[in-house]
Order: structure tokens, then sequence, then C-alpha cells
């Protein structure tokens, strides 16, 4: 595959799609686990939210 | 399970957990199968190997606005029916959108300088995307800004419907007023005039990143869930913390 004069512009565009995905991925990958772990530290604190008790 | 079930977040993320791998599968699917065909399209006769830029370009633009399309719709079921999921589809979505956004001005730029010979030109299409891009800055910050949920959730879904004036604008920009960016050659009255070999491709990208935008949405939307669970817990910490008269 051949991308002539052109092929800075080309692959500059494709690189960065691939970075923004990529960080956006790691983004929401990051505050998941982040999320996860806070809310497992107040749970072990013994709060329970109130639509959560029984 | 029906529509009305979603609207309980433990259900919803219940469904999410469940959802989310398939849709991871066949976005990376997807992807491959797109990036393969961009990588075998023939040159275009006029523009040269830069054509393979399109193919990531338009998804990007389709995107920014369908995001936004997406928000408006979301704002209307945090104004009218006061939806529990509407703020947080909205939220979720918005960080999303401009990530979309900043790709379309980011290789449309990059593909306008060996086509028009500048990387910028302050004409309609443009500026009204870049205004969109500003836009979704702007809401970002104010769901920052706003510590309540609720009290940013209402100004956020204002502020949504008014800054969907501009999707029609950025849309018709190119036939209202004289432009460089090109007129619609997909979605058009008498169908696309693009060929097939860059038309297939070009639609196969175009589902695959919105399968990604809805496999990263859906993951958005559970993380913002988990958030504002951690905030209620946090505020019936500190009550219980507080001494009683």
């Amino acid at each position: 595959m051949s991308l002539g004069p052109y092929t800075t512009f080309i692959v500059a565009s494709y690189l960065a799609v691939l970075i923004v995905v990529v960080l956006l991925i790691a983004w929401i990958a990051i505050d998941y686990r982040r999320q996860k772990q806070r809310l497992s530290d107040l749970e072990s604190k013994g709060l329970v939210r109130r639509s959560g008790r029984k | 399970m029906t529509l009305i079930d979603l609207a309980n977040p433990t259900r919803f993320l219940a469904l999410t957990a469940r959802l989310l791998p398939w849709l991871v599968v066949a976005t990376g699917i997807l992807l491959a199968v797109g990036l393969y065909q961009s990588a075998t399209a023939p040159d275009d006769y006029q523009q040269g190997a830069t054509v393979k830029i399109m193919f990531i370009h338009v998804p990007n633009a389709w995107l920014s606005m369908f995001v936004w399309a997406v928000m408006s719709l979301a704002a209307l079921g945090t104004l009218v029916w006061r939806h529990p999921l509407a703020d947080v589809a909205a939220k979720a979505a918005a960080p999303i959108g401009a990530a979309f956004t900043f790709l379309a001005l980011v290789t449309g730029s990059l593909w306008g300088r060996p086509m028009w010979g500048t990387y910028w030109e302050w004409d309609a299409r443009l500026t009204s995307v870049l205004i969109l891009f500003l836009m979704y800055l702007g809401l970002i910050a104010l769901w920052r800004a706003v510590e309540d949920p609720s009290r940013a959730a209402r100004a956020a879904a204002v502020l949504t419907l008014v800054g969907a004036l501009n999707l029609p604008i950025i849309k018709f920009s190119v036939d209202w007023w004289n432009t460089l960016h090109q007129p619609a050659s997909v979605m058009r009255m008498g169908g696309p005039t693009l060929d097939r070999a860059f038309l297939i491709p070009l639609l196969v990208m175009a589902l695959a990143f919105s399968l990604l935008f809805v496999t990263l949405h859906l993951a958005a939307m559970r993380n913002e869930i988990l958030r504002r669970r951690v905030r209620a817990m946090q505020m019936l910490q500190a009550q219980a913390g507080k001494p009683r008269a």
C-alpha cells in the first residue's frame, strides 16, 4: 500500500484517532475502577445506601 | 425487561454488565473489517490516497452531531419526564461527543491542508463544528462546576436544547453558504454520489464508530451511576457524623 506524497497527513490522521480513542477507553476504565474502589471503601465502613437497605 | 424497567439504575447496571462484553467484541470486529477495507480501498482519481482520511473523518463528524442529538433527547427526558437516567446519559455522553468532535476537526484539518492548501478556514461548516466543540466543553464545565447533580441537570438540559439549534446549521451550512467544504455526498436526496469502492468502507467504519460510541456510552453511564452512589453514601456518612440537636 503506497500513500504517495500525502503519507504524513494520512498517518497523522489515523494516529490522532488511535490516540484519542485509546485515551477515552483508558479514562473510562480507570474511572470505573476508581468508583468501584470508593464504593467498596464506603461499604466496608458499614454504610448502606437507602435504596440498598433490606 | 421493558424499557420502563431500565429507569431503575440497578436493573440498568445489570443489563450493561451483560451487554458490554458483546458490544466490545462486535466493535472490535467491525473496526478491524473497516480498517482493512479502508487500507485496501483504491485511490481517488482527484484526491489520491488522502481519500483514506474520509473513512475516519466522516464517522467522527457524523457522531459529533449524533451524540449531541442523543444528549438533546436526554435533556427532554430530564426536563419533561424527569427520567432518573436521562441526566446520567447526557453527562456520560458529553466527553465522548467532545472527543469525536475534536477528531472531526483534527482529521478535517489534516485532510484540508493537502486538498485545499490550508489547515483552517473560517467558513460556515468549520466554524459551526468548532462552536459545537466549544459547547461540549462548556457543558462539561457546567456539570463540573455545580456540585449537586440534580441542580446541574436542569441547567445542562436547557443549554443542551439551545445548543441543538446548531445541528441544522452544521448540516445545511454547505448548502446555505459558499464554503470550502464539499456538499453532502452520502446523506442526500437522490442517494449517495460516492462510488461503492468508497461507500462500503465508509459505511462499515461509520457503523464501527457508532458501536464504539454505544459501548463507551454505556460504560460511562455505568461509571456515572456508581459516582452518584458514592456521593449519596458520602452524604449519609456526613449526616451520621453530625451532632443531633
